[in-house]
């Protein structure tokens, strides 16, 4: 693939649910080697927009092309961190079962995983430091740890995109430090696309932002603009205390110190 | 009787080999009915099969191919509907658990002169099973065993996560539909030997027994089928010593040895807490 080329290409984007529209008009476009992060209130469409980039969901017009594809066409190139919220803690399978099941559907059936895929769940989990932990059950593991099995689970096809849904939520500060550098570390190969609400560990690994509430803007850099947080947080007039602290989050954000 | 006079008798053997049938449908079904949190769905459709079980004696066809074919098509239809109205699901499982036994109950007062022991059904009547039956046990029994390892990968990855199995490319949908066919004949197998109100009891205790001390979705299919098994043969010896309903009888034996486990559990992790802090 040439360097640089758009993996995500959204354009004229609408999507709503029976109980209104969630996404309008958006626009987005992500290229390689890019680590973007979408920041946005809940309920504001960000985990929705994961879902349509891997045709989990179909929009209601607009267009969006995932590596010049239909989305949801190539499965193994894209790896999906979801929410950890929801998952099962009890459930009887290893660390090393998780990783396993991100394999794509394929012609392979049965009870048992081959060596080769045992050999790729194992690569996975040492690019993120959990080799250790294949044999144990989910419940033994700490929640950043938990995280990183199921980042494992999405790098065992080594896709060219990850996304990932809120990775560091309920995670410890060491925790989150782990799963940044983790992801940093993963190298320009890998585009990465990363709900979050923590800018200020992400400053220094994200190339770019978007902000997403119903509509989508999309800045270069990881500072957050005037129009980016109006959008989230809404219009205030002068003298309202949140006006004053808006403003001043885009004074204080966007000073070179972060970056230096 | 002797305890070799008593195994020497064919309806002893014959409940024998239905306990060891039912107990693999059971052991692999449950634990996918236990992970899959779809307690509640198989207990509708367990309800829903009398509904066949009425359609068999009404129109004369013979009663555990017709159940199969009518709780399957039940299983199928709650699949279907649920899936297009996800968060009404708890209450179209109600529709098809009391629609059902209404269906089969209306048609059994229709049938002229119907006076088969209907109780048979609700609870179960092990010692009575046809070789016949013996044989379609076998085929459920088969085609479970044969459909699960073989879509083994695909049903762990979305018993575990779903939604991420769908992001794998994995058939989410008509995999779900496939289970709840196979939980359906499941339960139809269970009729003979349990009853269908007392289904409920066999699909979930074995599997929850099962994933104390197993690490894996097999392991807890194996458990929970020995377990099953277990439950089965001291039921059916406990009905012949006391002289009680072997249906009853063998849920009781799963309700005290799963009350015995979880609380020698309890009291061991007890005694555990309090020797921990002194030193050895």
């Amino acid at each position: 693939m040439r360097m640089n080329a758009p993996v995500i290409e959204i354009e004229g984007l609408n999507f709503g649910y029976e109980s209104g529209p969630v996404l309008s008009d958006v626009a987005l476009r992500i290229r390689q080697g890019d680590f973007i992060a979408i920041v946005g209130p809940n309920g504001g469409g960000k985990t929705t927009l994961l879902r349509l980039i891997q045709g989990l969901l179909r929009p209601q017009s607009g267009r969006i092309r995932i590596f010049g594809k239909d989305p949801g066409d190539e499965p193994a190139r894209i790896g999906y961190v979801p929410q950890h919220s929801n998952l099962a803690p009890g459930f009887p399978a290893t660390a090393e079962e998780v990783v396993l099941m991100g394999l794509p559907h394929g012609r392979r059936h049965g009870p048992r995983f081959w060596r080769d895929e045992r050999a790729r769940a194992r690569e996975a989990m040492r690019r993120v430091g959990v080799e250790d932990l294949a044999g144990k059950r989910l419940p033994e593991l700490s929640g950043g740890q938990r995280q990183r099995v199921l980042i494992a689970r999405a790098l065992i096809t080594r896709p060219e995109l990850l996304l990932l849904d809120e990775p560091l939520s309920n995670i410890d500060p060491y925790g989150r430090q782990c799963i940044v550098e983790t992801l940093t570390g993963l190298g320009r190969e890998t585009t990465i696309v990363m709900v979050s609400h923590d800018l200020g560990i992400t400053a220094n690994a994200v190339t770019g932002l978007a902000a997403v509430n119903r509509y989508l803007v999309q800045t270069g850099g990881p500072q957050l603009t005037p129009a980016m947080l109006e959008l989230m947080y809404g219009v205030h007039e002068a003298g309202c205390p949140v006006y004053e602290h808006i403003h001043n989050l885009a004074e204080t954000l966007p000073s070179g110190e972060v970056r230096a | 009787m002797s305890l070799s006079e008593l195994l020497a008798q064919t309806f002893v053997q014959h409940a024998l080999l239905a306990a060891l049938l039912v107990s693999i449908a059971c052991g692999v079904i449950g634990a996918l009915v236990v992970v899959n949190r779809l307690v509640f769905m198989a207990g509708g459709i367990a309800h829903s099969a009398y509904g066949g079980v009425g359609l068999a004696f009404y129109a004369g066809l013979p009663v555990l191919p017709t159940t199969g074919v009518f709780t399957g098509a039940a299983a199928l239809l709650l699949g279907l509907v649920t899936r297009r109205r996800r968060e009404r699901t708890d209450t179209l499982i109600g529709v098809i658990w009391a629609g059902g036994m209404a269906f089969g109950i209306i048609l059994l007062n229709l049938t002229p002169g119907y006076n088969t022991d209907l109780m048979s059904y609700l609870f179960g009547s092990i010692l009575t099973v046809p070789a016949r039956d013996l044989w379609l046990m076998f085929g459920a029994d088969a085609l479970i065993v044969a459909l699960t390892l073989y879509y083994f990968r695909d049903i762990l990855s979305l018993s575990f996560d779903p939604d991420y199995a769908r992001s794998r490319g994995i058939p989410v949908d008509g995999l779900h539909l496939m289970l709840l066919v196979l939980v359906a004949e499941t339960v139809v197998m269970m009729l003979q030997v349990v009853g269908l109100i007392l289904v409920i009891a066999l699909l979930t205790i074995p599997p929850y027994l099962a994933e104390r001390h197993t690490r894996s979705l097999v392991g807890m299919m194996l458990g929970a089928g020995l377990w099953s098994l277990v439950f089965c043969v001291v039921g059916l010896g406990a009905a012949y010593v006391f002289d009680i309903s072997s249906g009853a009888s063998i849920v009781a034996t799963a309700c005290v040895i799963y009350l015995t486990f979880v609380a020698v559990q309890s009291a061991w992790r007890k005694l555990g807490r309090r020797s921990a802090p002194e030193p050895a």
